[in-house]
Formats: C-alpha cells, sequence, structure tokens
C-alpha cells in the first residue's frame, strides 16, 4: 500500500500518521503541500495539526494549496482519501465532505480519549471492525464541532454517511458523551461513495498497548484489506 | 586610541542624531544604579551613546546578567559522568543512552504572564521550545508550572484562564504534547501568578549544536520573523517589580506569540543544522538582537559586527536601538558556514520563513552595531557579557515568617469536625483536586509517544527505536519554601525523585528556575541564598546536578512578594518501558502498602489552609538519606515487577493520595484502608510527610516487597486493600476514620475545578 501523506506547513501528526502506516505493512511517503502528482499512490492521508495556523479558519487556507487540487481529482476518480482532524477539516473546505466543523461549544481545546461507536464497517476504512463495536481513540482539537445545513444533515443521516459517533462507555450517544457539540455526537463520516472519510478523533495515535490503545489499528487494517483485494 | 584599563581600546561614538541625552535619570529608568553606570563608563572609557545605554541595561539586567543570583547558582553542583552539557549554553544536555542524549530546561515568562496572561505564557512555551531546538535537539514534551492566588477571585480566574489557554494553545499548535507539570492556588501569588515551562528535546548524541559565534568573515543572518516594535525592555521589565497600574502601561512590553511560524522555524532550524550549512544558531529571546549576538560572540571568543539598516523589521523608522532590544518572537540569529548563505536562504524559503545577512563575525572582540553603514555602538563583548557585576546581597530572616514557622499549631491536630466531611472539603480544594480541567486543554498524545499522560506522578514519553523512556516532573511546595527555605528546596528536589522513581525512572538530572521576590530585600535574599544551599545538598546526594535554568526575581506587586519558589524540574530515564508504573490501582483485592511513616506533621499543610486559612506551622522535615532509600527501594520493587502501582505522598496528606489512586481509572476503586501509627488521625490522613509513598501490589507479591522494603531499610507495612469499582472509601485510624462511596470521592476530585472556573472569567 503506498500512502501519500500530504504535509502542509503547520501540520504535526505526519509523521505519526507516517509511522501508523508502517505499523500496518504500508509504504508511506511525505508529499509536500507544494507538490503536484498523486496518481502513483494507493491511499492519500491528509494529517492533523494546524495548517497555516488555523489562522481563520481550520483548514481554510491549506485548501488552497496546489496538492489540493490533485487530492479533489483524486477523490472524485474513486481513489481513498483519509482525512483526521485539521485533514478533516481541510476535506470539508475542499468541499471532500458536507458541512464544516465550528469551534467546541466549550470554547476550549479539548484533549482526552472518547468512546466511538462503529456505525458501518461496510467501508473500505471499517471493514475490519464490527458494526457497534465501541473504541476508544483520542481526541485533540478546538474546533471538532460538526454542523452542517437541515437537509444536508438529513441526507447524511437518512443515506447513513456517518461512520463514527462519540458515545458513552455504554454505547449510547449521549450528550455528555460528546466532546465538542457535534450535531449527533459525530465523529466521523464518508460521502456518498464511500472512498473519502473524515474524523475528528486520532485513529493513528491508538496503535499500540504501551500509549494505551490499539483501537485504531483496524481502521488502517481495513485500508490495507481493501487495497490488496483489489489490487 | 588610547587604553582605558590596559584591554580594551577606547573607541569613540558620535551620538546618533535623534537620540536622547544621557543623564542620571535616563541611566535610572535603565536599570542602572549609580556604580553600575560608572563600571560601564570605566569599560568604554567615555560615556556610552544611548543606543550603548540601552544594550548594557540589557545585558545587565537580573534577566540576563544574573547579577543577585550568580554567585549563589555557583554553588549547585553541575557536573556528572551523563552530563554532556552543563549550565552557560540554551539548555542543558545529558547523555541517555543506547546513543541519545536529552536536551532540556525550564523558563520563566512570570512577568507577562501577570500583565497579559495568555500571550504571556504562549510566548512562555515559544521561548523554551526555542531554547530546546537551537541545541539540535527536537522538542519531545512540554510541562508547565504555574501558581496563582486563590480561585475565588475573578481576576485571578482570568489569569488562569488566560495562562492555560496560551499554553496549550502555543504548544498544541506546534504540535509538542504536555506531559505534566503543577499548579497551586493560594493568595500568596495573588498579585504575581507564576508561568514556568519546560521542554525536552531529543537528539542522537552527536549532534549538539551550540550558540558561539566563530570564524572570522562567516555571516550572521536573522531567521525567522521579523523584527516589530513588541516587548523591547522585556528583560530589564522582567527584573522590577510590578506595581497596581503595570497592567496597561507594561502591555507594549509584553510580546506576541504565532505558533505556526514557531513550528516552521522548527523545522527550518532542525534542517539547517543537519545540513551543516550553520555553524551556531541562538535563539533571540530576552534582548533579542543584542544578547543573541554579544552572546555567540562572547562564547566564540569572537567580535561580531551588525547593520541594523539589514535587520527585516515589520514597520519603517525603527532605530537601532528599538531594533536592538526588540523581544520579538520566532526570531533565530545563525552563523552561516564561510559562503552558504544561499543553502541557508534556500532552506528558509522551503519554509516559507526569510533569512537575511545582518553582520559578519569579526576576531576583534567587539559587539559593533552600525546603521547603514555609521557606527552606533561600539563595546568589548565580553565585558558586556561576563562582565555584569554580581552582588551577594545583605540575608536576614523576616520576623513576620520566624513567628509564622514558630506558632503552635498542635491545637489543628484536634479534628474541628467530621473527619469524613474535612476529607470531602481537602478533596474539593484545587490544590488537591484533579486538574484535568487543565490538561485536557492541552494535546498530550501527540508525536504518538506518551506512555503516562499529566495527571500521574511524572510524564512519560518512550524513545522510539530503543527500549528506554525519559520521564519528567516539575515540584516545588512554596508554602513550605516560605517558611523554612533550605528544608523547603530539599524537600522540593526530594519530591521530584518521588514522582520519577513511582513511574519507574532513576533520577538524573535537574533543571531549575528560581523564582523569589526582590533580592535586595535582606529577607527575600535570605530565602534565595537558604534555598539554593538546600538544594545544593539535596542535588548532590541524590546525583542530580543541575545543568541549568532560570531566575525570576523581583516577583513582587506593591511591595508584596511571592512564596520563594524554586521549580525542580527534573528528568529521570527509564531502562525498559515494561518498567514504566502508574499511580492509579489497578484490581480489586490487591493489597496497599504504605512505604515511610505518618507523623503529625501539619505545618505548611493544605489541610492548615483549607480549615484555618493559615499558612504556618514548621513545615514536614525532610531526611535527604531516608529519601534516598526509599527511591531505591521503589525502583528496586518495580525492576522486580512487583508493583501494580506507585504514588508519591504530597499536598492532602495519605487519605488524598489514596483517593488519587483509587480514582486512576474510568470507574473509582473502593479502598479499605487501616493505619495504626500513633499519631493523630489528622496527622495521619491530613499531615504532609515526607519521605512517603503508597504502593499497591497482587496479594502474593506483597511479602516480596516487605523484604525489599526492609532490605533498603525503608520502613513499610500492610496497610489494606483495593476494593470493588464503585465501592466504598474507608480509612481508618485509632481515633477517627473516613468513609464514603468511591463515587462521590470521584464526583469531588473532578468537579471541584470546573465548578469553580463556571463562575466566569472577569479581567
Amino acid at each position: 500500500m503506498k500512502v501519500a501523506v500530504v504535509t502542509f506547513p503547520g501540520s504535526n501528526c505526519d509523521y505519526d500518521l507516517y509511522k501508523a502506516v508502517q505499523q500496518v505493512g504500508g509504504n508511506p511517503t511525505f508529499v509536500w503541500h507544494r507538490e503536484r502528482g498523486l496518481t502513483e499512490y494507493d491511499a492519500v492521508m491528509l494529517p492533523g495539526g494546524f495548517s497555516y495556523g488555523d489562522y481563520l479558519r481550520g483548514g481554510a487556507i491549506a485548501r488552497m494549496s496546489p496538492v489540493m487540487e490533485d487530492v479533489v481529482t483524486y477523490a472524485n476518480a474513486g481513489g481513498p482519501v483519509l482525512g483526521i482532524c485539521n485533514g478533516f477539516q481541510i476535506l470539508c473546505e475542499a468541499g471532500l465532505l458536507p458541512g464544516a466543523l465550528m469551534k467546541n461549544r466549550s470554547l476550549r481545546f479539548r484533549s482526552h480519549p472518547v468512546h466511538l461507536r462503529v456505525e458501518r464497517n461496510d467501508t473500505m476504512f471499517t471493514s475490519a471492525y464490527e458494526k457497534g463495536d465501541l473504541l476508544s481513540i483520542p481526541i485533540a482539537h478546538g474546533e471538532g464541532n460538526f454542523e452542517a445545513d437541515k437537509e444536508t444533515l438529513q441526507r447524511i443521516e437518512g443515506e447513513g454517511h456517518v461512520v463514527f459517533r462519540y458515545v458513552d462507555p455504554s454505547g449510547e450517544a449521549t450528550d455528555a458523551a460528546n466532546p465538542n457539540g457535534s450535531w449527533h455526537n459525530i465523529a466521523g463520516l464518508v460521502n456518498e461513495r464511500g472512498n473519502v472519510l473524515g474524523m475528528m478523533p486520532h485513529p493513528e495515535r491508538a496503535t499500540e498497548e504501551l500509549l494505551g490503545s490499539t483501537d485504531g489499528l483496524g481502521l488502517f487494517d481495513s485500508l490495507v484489506h481493501a487495497l490488496s483485494a483489489t489490487a | 586610541m588610547s587604553q582605558a584599563d590596559g584591554t580594551a581600546p577606547v573607541i569613540d561614538v558620535e551620538p546618533r542624531r535623534g537620540d536622547p541625552e544621557i543623564t542620571p535619570e535616563v541611566v535610572a529608568d535603565h536599570g542602572l544604579s549609580e556604580k553600575e553606570y560608572a563600571r560601564v563608563v570605566d569599560l568604554m572609557g567615555r560615556p556610552p551613546t544611548f543606543t550603548e545605554l540601552g544594550v548594557f541595561s540589557a545585558m545587565w539586567s537580573e534577566h540576563c546578567g544574573y547579577k543577585n543570583s550568580k554567585r549563589l547558582l555557583r554553588l549547585l553542583p553541575t557536573k556528572a559522568p551523563w552530563v554532556i552539557q552543563g549550565p552557560g549554553e540554551n539548555a542543558g544536555v545529558i547523555d541517555i543512552g543506547d546513543g541519545y542524549a536529552l536536551a532540556f530546561k525550564i523558563e520563566s515568562h512570570n512577568h507577562p504572564s501577570a500583565v497579559e496572561p495568555y500571550q504571556g505564557a504562549a510566548t512562555g512555551v515559544g521561548g523554551i521550545l526555542r531554547d530546546i531546538f537551537t541545541m539540535g535537539a527536537r522538542p519531545i514534551a512540554v510541562l508547565d508550572s504555574l501558581r496563582f492566588g486563590d480561585l475565588d477571585s475573578g481576576r485571578v480566574r482570568y489569569l488562569f484562564g488566560g495562562v492555560v489557554a496560551g499554553v496549550g494553545d502555543y504548544g498544541n499548535c506546534v504540535g509538542i504534547p504536555n506531559i505534566g507539570g503543577e499548579v497551586m492556588f493560594d493568595r500568596g501569588y495573588a498579585g504575581n501568578p507564576i508561568v514556568n515551562a519546560m521542554c525536552l528535546g531529543l537528539m542522537k548524541r552527536g549532534d549538539l549544536m551550540t550558540a558561539a559565534a566563530t570564524g572570522t568573515g562567516n555571516s550572521l543572518m536573522a531567521v525567522g520573523a521579523r523584527t516589530g516594535r513588541d516587548g523591547i525592555h522585556g528583560a530589564t521589565f522582567a527584573s522590577e517589580e510590578l506595581s497596581e497600574d503595570d497592567d496597561a502601561s507594561s502591555r507594549p512590553m509584553v510580546q506576541v506569540g504565532d505558533p505556526f511560524t514557531e513550528k516552521l522555524l522548527l523545522e527550518a532550524s532542525l534542517e539547517l543544522i543537519s545540513s551543516g550549512a550553520i555553524s551556531g544558531i541562538q535563539d533571540m529571546g530576552a534582548a533579542g538582537i543584542t544578547s543573541s549576538a554579544s552572546e555567540m560572540a562572547g562564547r566564540g571568543g569572537s567580535g561580531v559586527e551588525i547593520d541594523m539598516a539589514l535587520v527585516p523589521v515589520r514597520e519603517p523608522g525603527m532605530t537601532p536601538y528599538e531594533i536592538l532590544l526588540s523581544e520579538s518572537q520566532e526570531r533565530m540569529l545563525v552563523v552561516a558556514n564561510d559562503g552558504r548563505e544561499d543553502e541557508v536562504r534556500r532552506i528558509l524559503e522551503k519554509w516559507e520563513l526569510e533569512a537575511a545577512v545582518i553582520g559578519t563575525v569579526t576576531d576583534d572582540g567587539r559587539f559593533r552595531v552600525l546603521e547603514d553603514g555609521v557606527v552606533v555602538a561600539d563595546i568589548p563583548a565580553l565585558p558586556l557579557t561576563e562582565g555584569c557585576p554580581t552582588y551577594e546581597r545583605e540575608g536576614i530572616e523576616g520576623d513576620d515568617v520566624r513567628v509564622l514557622r514558630t506558632m503552635d499549631v498542635s491545637p489543628y491536630l484536634r479534628p474541628t469536625g467530621d473527619l469524613t466531611d474535612t476529607f470531602r472539603q481537602l478533596l474539593g480544594s484545587p490544590n488537591v483536586a484533579s486538574k484535568r480541567w487543565i490538561y485536557e486543554q492541552y494535546d498530550t498524545t501527540v508525536r504518538t509517544s506518551t506512555v503516562v499522560p499529566p495527571g500521574g506522578d511524572a510524564g512519560v514519553v518512550r524513545i522510539r527505536g530503543t527500549r528506554r523512556a525519559v520521564a519528567a516532573t516539575t515540584d516545588c511546595n512554596g508554602r513550605h519554601v516560605y517558611l523554612d527555605p533550605g528544608n523547603g528546596a530539599r524537600a522540593a528536589v526530594a519530591e521530584a525523585a518521588r514522582n520519577l522513581v513511582c513511574v519507574g525512572a532513576q533520577p538524573t538530572a535537574i533543571t531549575n528556575n528560581l523564582n523569589f521576590g526582590n533580592p535586595l530585600k535582606p529577607h527575600i535574599y535570605y530565602q534565595m541564598r537558604e534555598a539554593v544551599l538546600g538544594m545544593a545538598e539535596a542535588c548532590a546526594l541524590f546525583e542530580t546536578p543541575v545543568t541549568g535554568g532560570n531566575v525570576s526575581l523581583f516577583n513582587e506587586t506593591d511591595g508584596r512578594a511571592i512564596y520563594p519558589t524554586p521549580v525542580i524540574g527534573m528528568v529521570g530515564v527509564v531502562e525498559d518501558v515494561d518498567h514504566i508504573t502508574r499511580a492509579g490501582f489497578s484490581e480489586p483485592g490487591d493489597t496497599i502498602l504504605l512505604l515511610g511513616s505518618n507523623t503529625d506533621e501539619i505545618g505548611g499543610s493544605e489541610y492548615l489552609y483549607v480549615i484555618a486559612d493559615l499558612v504556618a506551622g514548621h513545615p514536614p522535615r525532610v531526611d535527604l538519606e531516608a529519601e534516598r532509600s526509599l527511591q531505591r527501594a521503589v525502583l528496586d520493587m518495580i525492576h522486580q515487577r512487583l508493583l501494580a502501582s506507585a504514588h508519591d505522598c504530597s499536598e492532602g496528606g495519605l487519605a488524598c493520595t489514596l483517593a488519587e489512586s483509587a480514582l486512576g481509572s474510568e470507574r473509582p476503586f473502593g479502598v479499605d484502608v487501616t493505619v495504626d501509627d500513633d499519631v493523630s488521625p489528622v496527622g495521619a490522613f491530613f499531615g504532609e510527610a515526607h519521605g512517603r509513598v503508597v504502593v499497591s501490589c497482587g496479594p502474593d507479591k506483597a511479602s516480596a516487597v516487605l523484604e525489599t522494603a526492609q532490605r533498603h531499610g525503608v520502613p513499610v507495612r500492610i496497610i489494606g486493600t483495593v476494593g470493588e469499582q464503585d465501592g466504598d472509601f474507608i480509612l481508618k485510624a485509632k481515633d477517627g476514620s473516613i468513609s464514603l462511596p468511591a463515587a462521590q470521592v470521584a464526583d469531588i476530585y473532578f468537579s471541584a475545578i470546573p465548578k469553580l472556573m463556571d463562575l466566569g472569567e472577569t479581567g
């Protein structure tokens, strides 16, 4: 699995993502935001961080980087694209995913492990999980409050685009378990075609027992599996 | 040319048009005494120009020149076989094995944070990160040591909220995990918060970079952000007392941080260092270009010549004086190796930053400043950086402290009410309660190497590609130091070491941050001297040398000084990640043991502060030999894989320590503990005697734990068992007990600070 880890000025989870891809046997390459051409890669990943300092709005400037034209082309051709945290914000800003990520309702940065419920395991990112699985994965963001207009929200739920939801330890999507005020506790969603996933939690930070959780590994394993099946 | 003192030539410089005349008032405004000014004139062989006066003012401030602390700092042990770089560089460096070295340092940003908490704290983090990556090390962890007044004040909540957001936003954006620190709330810090930030950086052992200007003819380049009018004379400001009206008028002296530029500068600097295109690099921190250029010349035994007209600035019309003393953030001074300026520019361009040649390295030992080719300052470099007069002040203990220390606090050993109620009160005190409200605003897991995040005894970060990890902690109980500076400082070192061994690390070295009031007052200088002596004694015994640090004096508002707060930032090495141990209990039925002895020592305790609003009595005495035995015993148990948990006993006493261990997992454990010491229940539960660690282990391992402790000569006994999750929290002593559901313990512990902060932050 050849993976492009796209690095913007201010990305800071690029190295972590790189190591996670390596851990599942993938072959990652850092692609600087000014570089062009992604066709040689099996998957494209946009890491977390603070691209351009998140000045203006998370992802708002990064989406104008030269490489983003290629990311859009790549996604529209059906290539797998994963955006984590700031990467999710950039995907929304670029129009590859609907909605926007607003400031957390507490107006504070939140960093701690959350419980996620797997809503779909029929995507190329989640096939290694069971539907309803509970995962413990860290979040670390100040702008993760997913919001969209009413019609879009209805479509997202109606067509089942939600992949991960914030839940309590018993698996209920309660308000208390919602760390940022996201609509319907949405933590991650895919596009209509299912090849673009954006999520606020950091699966790359949950791949080793030593660091507290291996619940994020399934996501990378799923991709490896999906890509080896098609290759 | 004539010779002033036989060494440095007298070089005349025409006063710059438009600069103020040097009068005694102007000299005083620059924080120099008459004698110090006379020394400047003597060194120069003539009166300084206005620009030169500004340069001396900054370099001879306490912040840069350590004039009131240098003689004391010399008393600290600084050497050990594993110390690669001791004091004097941007950061200390130690060998941590397997070919790796660790750079680490702590720094204060107290004064700016008192005036503008968010930016003050943010730029404090920015500065300490730069100190680390200029050594060639990649920052891997940040810690913050904070002190504020009581949270019932809206002003304090504003300062606290702003500082936490500033520390968080800066580190989060750059992508360095916060792994720990400490905070204390006490009216003793109401006027002057303390904001100390510590950073750890990792490098290959051979990659050490220094901040020396060498190679005559090499170019000096300013890289990173442009120079603006912010923070001018910050170093001098940081070396004065504050007054009530400083709030608005001092804001221009506070710098503004840009963590995004910092992240780019970090990557660019590490790339510059590994490229070999530069031979020296230094942060333009306190006193900006002045200190970075003159210190690099001083260290290199060379000279520098820089032209202010070549410095990229943010606005036109800046005078040489302003450019020299600006403390604009995210700037570096580098020495490009012969002819490799373009390579430096290319690397900076890749990271979308600027680089400009602003001068050259010379061999004449002068710090020479030009304005468009015209000399405006010409100062002998070494006397400027090394010649700052140092003072040994008069130190006499203050009468009021003696009265407080000798006060009989034994009446408070009699419970004032129900012990369970008292426990609830203590647990809900922000000094004991969970600090989750703080560290949830910090990214603690970025870089995917954090093994023990904030909330434990010490933060632990693994070293990829090895079995090793490094641990770090910051500690100091200012109340204890206030009441007895020598004992308090020894205790701070001992507590830091206890915290490290509890996570499984061997204490290795120290960086310190000496936060004190005005050293010209005899009772303050007494605190400094006694604290440094105590620290030196403990560091020598524990073999934890001091490799650098920071001094922050004049922490006073309207004549009221903070508690003396010599913060210890200690690092340790974990040989094998399998040794990493946590504070929280892990299994119902596990045996709980106490290492060390309970006493009736409640002087300076959180109990007295909460129950009686008192900071008085003799603080708990520390026995360094016993501490060393305790450290060895705990590490021995951990290496034998005996322990399920280990937790240091400090603020709030044994009862609060047990509560913290019970609350280490998502659902709280019940606890059933009985202590049979011949002391009052208040002393046993809430006393803050040193030398105690609470450990837990599987019942089958208890005998080995007992045997190991005894072998090291450490008092030990089984005090109880870990109960079921959501069970009852029960502590019994001879004449009293505490009993409540563990769920209630959790609720009080976790909700205390959020509830207080919900009251609102008003500036």
